[in-house]
């Protein structure tokens, strides 16, 4: 394999029909929409963290800092970029669409042409965002939520990011179909669903996911785009609108959408983990079958975001306990990850502390997912700091902690280069000690009372909010060694073997960087 | 369905062509259940509201669209059989067919604008909260249902250029297959806002 491999040019060195720049953006290649998904989705990323440290920066004491309504409007694009626009289309779009194909055994998705519409509606989406930012009315300022009947009124520039929203959704769907039928119909011989890798399960399970969540939505978001243009008045009390319904149908999409976050991010964790752990993973089928657990009890549980908003009993009792359920499949796969470490012999390299601390974080953000699930301490927590705290454990310390456990494992392969280790674990370290400075002190804050999205707080408040601040300062410090350490070695790095970590999947097998067609014979996958 | 040239799979692109369509049907269940939520809160105001459909203008579009159906079905059994003048003629009288049912339905919003009942408008503000919400739900609807019928006349369009200049043939028949499922699709939805606007007097 290695003699004939090496023979052909990687896929940086395929000569198409285009030139330049036009060479990736009409590119079909699924790793080269990939590595431009992932630029992309990191850009986005450093705007939404410069976002977040501004709201740390303006609530580092008393007072107003950068005023209430600039306070409104930065929150709020700061969830919209990172919502919309870097983690629901996340790990699918960038190392789903470079691995997928590659870990089944095909030479590219199953619609290289409708990957690549994707890619083009993801840019005018964001470019319809970036617009409602700069355009005369003046950046969102409804929260990421775009809660009616405000976003009808509102003067700024919603109809903009909405419809840049809509856009991005539309790009999500199409992404989710190419994936399901993908998976269903480009499977190597031999690659029974048992054998898929589990990031292919995950992803199989996310596409359902895209495909079934993502139109509710779009037809959401479509009703607000109507009532501020045409004054459809569907969410509009005065005109016999219920805003409840708005708030339904909001999350009959978003909450599935944490699980198009999270599923795939935990099928990383599941590649990486028997890697680093020289073990094969503990409890195959369960791991795979718990992300179609996790992906089909998570559509029935939209209403607990909804406790305060006006529910009967009977509907916040049956949601509540169907939260509870979702926590059995993610305790499955938190339980199969920790027995595969089990008198494994761990080899300590970069991606596996990412991975662990994925395993930490995310524990902390599912298990306080449980106390505000339970009915009780929701109403005393639902509109405090305890909710942002445990969003972003679930997110940054979840999602976010799996990209860059993904960046670290798939590095070499994606651009053929070694990165240094011992920066990538200082990074880690210093990013791990400011991520929880920042964000534990705001479980603290919010247990307390501290009610989520002010811009303003009383005095009693200002040693917790300090400590977050100065977190915000070490976590900003962390991602700049990583990003600095991966951007040097892209660059003067060392040319990385076709497999550096022994890992077991069909893209371990093949030269790094991978070349135009991935394989040069179709694998077959005996046992 | 957009796929490589190389390894062509009718098969996968039905698979991504039900896919889509499952993704309409939630897309358009979103209103739906509005139309649900509101009629259940709203039943008297609903029916009265429904009496000023005109149901012969109504009919005529469901015979039209059903009618519609069937010839873009006969077209697809003509490709198979290799019968491509035929095809042509059956897609072109689909896509007539379609551009009907679309000035139909025109005729039926200006003559209610002509009346003032629009979104928004002074007439339709001043009617109760049931009214307005049947007649914003009863533009919304029929409004993106008829959009989709736009965009199926224009594909159904390519697939005429496609069957002539032999891009589809007897072996090769995926994209006018599909294109039929989401007539089909768009026709079913017609189905279902019919008697939900012009049937429940």
């Amino acid at each position: 394999m290695e003699s004939t491999a090496s023979e052909c040019e990687s896929f940086y060195h395929e000569k198409g029909k285009y030139k330049g720049i036009l060479s990736w953006l009409m590119s079909t290649d699924h790793k080269r929409i990939g590595i431009q998904y992932l630029v992309a989705l990191l850009t986005f990323f450093s705007v939404g963290v410069m976002l977040g440290l501004l709201i740390r920066l303006s609530l580092i004491a008393p007072g107003t800092f950068i005023g209430q309504e600039t306070y409104n409007r930065v929150f709020s694009v700061h969830g919209i970029i990172m919502i919309f626009l870097f983690i629901i289309p996340g790990v699918p779009v960038a190392f789903g669409n470079f691995f997928l194909p590659i870990m089944i055994g095909a030479r590219d998705v199953a619609f290289p042409r409708l990957n690549r519409f994707t890619w083009w509606t993801y840019l005018a989406g964001a470019t319809l965002v970036a617009l409602s930012l700069f355009a005369a009315g003046g950046a969102p300022d409804t929260g990421w939520t775009f809660y009616a009947p405000y976003s009808i009124r509102a003067k700024a520039n919603i109809t903009l990011a909405v419809t840049g929203v809509f856009v991005l959704g539309f790009s999500s769907i199409l992404t989710g179909i190419n994936f399901v039928t993908t998976i269903h119909r480009l499977r190597a011989p031999g690659m029974t669903w048992f054998k898929l890798p589990l990031f292919v399960w995950t992803l199989y399970a996310t596409g359902w996911v895209q495909l079934l969540a993502t139109p509710v939505l779009a037809i959401t978001l479509v009703f607000i785009i109507l009532g501020r243009v045409f004054g459809v008045g569907f969410f509009d009390p005065s005109k016999g609108g219920d805003p409840i319904l708005y708030e339904h149908l909001f999350w009959t999409y978003s909450h599935p959408a944490v699980y198009i976050m999270v599923l795939p991010a935990m099928g990383i964790i599941s590649e990486v983990i028997p890697v680093f752990a020289r073990k094969k993973i503990f409890g195959y089928k369960a791991v795979a079958l718990s992300a179609i657990g996790i992906a089909s009890v998570g559509y029935f549980v939209w209403g607990h975001h909804m406790f305060t908003s006006g529910m009967s009993d009977t509907a916040r009792i049956i949601f509540s306990f169907i939260t509870f359920l979702v926590a059995v499949p993610s305790g499955i796969k938190i339980f199969n990850w920790v027995s595969t470490l089990y008198k494994g012999s761990i080899v300590g390299s970069a991606p596996i502390y990412f991975a662990l601390t994925f395993i930490f974080l995310f524990s902390i953000g599912g298990l306080t997912g449980l106390i505000i699930g339970s009915l009780e301490p929701n109403l005393q927590l639902h509109g405090t700091y305890f909710i942002v705290a445990h969003f972003h454990y679930v997110m940054f310390g979840g999602a976010g902690f799996a990209i860059l456990t993904a960046l670290h494992y798939w590095f070499p392969k994606m651009f053929g280069r070694m990165y240094p280790e011992r920066p990538a674990k200082i990074g880690w370290f210093i990013l791990f000690i400011g991520f929880n400075v920042l964000y534990f002190s705001m479980f603290i804050l919010g247990y307390e009372g501290m009610p989520r999205r002010y811009f303003d707080y009383p005095a009693r408040y200002f040693p917790l909010h300090l400590v977050s601040t100065i977190g915000s300062w070490i976590l900003a410090a962390g991602l700049a060694i990583i990003a600095g350490n991966l951007l040097r070695a892209l660059f003067k790095g060392p040319k990385a073997p076709a497999d550096p970590w022994g890992g077991r999947t069909l893209e371990w097998t093949i030269p790094s960087p991978p070349p135009a067609e991935n394989f040069v014979e179709t694998p077959v996958i005996r046992d | 369905m957009v796929q490589a040239e190389k390894q062509r799979d009718r098969i996968g692109a039905k698979y991504g062509m039900w896919l889509f369509l499952f993704t309409e049907i939630l897309f358009f269940g979103g209103m739906f259940l509005l139309y649900s939520v509101y009629r259940s809160k709203y039943p008297v105001e609903f029916h009265a509201s429904a009496a000023e459909e005109n149901l012969l203008l109504g009919s005529i579009n469901t015979a039209v669209l059903l009618t519609s159906s069937l010839f873009i079905a006969v077209a697809i059994s003509a490709v198979k059989k290799g019968n491509y003048r035929l095809s042509v003629i059956l897609q072109g009288a689909t896509i007539l067919m379609g551009i009907v049912f679309l000035g139909i339905k025109a005729v039926e919003w200006f003559e209610k604008i002509a009346r003032g009942i629009y979104p928004n408008s002074p007439v339709l503000d001043k009617m109760s909260m049931g009214e307005i919400l049947f007649f914003g739900l009863y533009y919304v609807m029929t409004g993106i249902h008829g959009l989709h019928v736009l965009i199926g006349v224009c594909v159904i369009a390519f697939m005429v250029y496609f069957t002539l200049t032999g891009n589809i043939t007897r072996e090769n028949f995926s994209k006018i297959e599909n294109t039929g499922l989401y007539w089909h699709f768009v026709d079913i939805v017609w189905i279902y806002l019919f008697p939900l606007f012009y049937l429940i007097t």
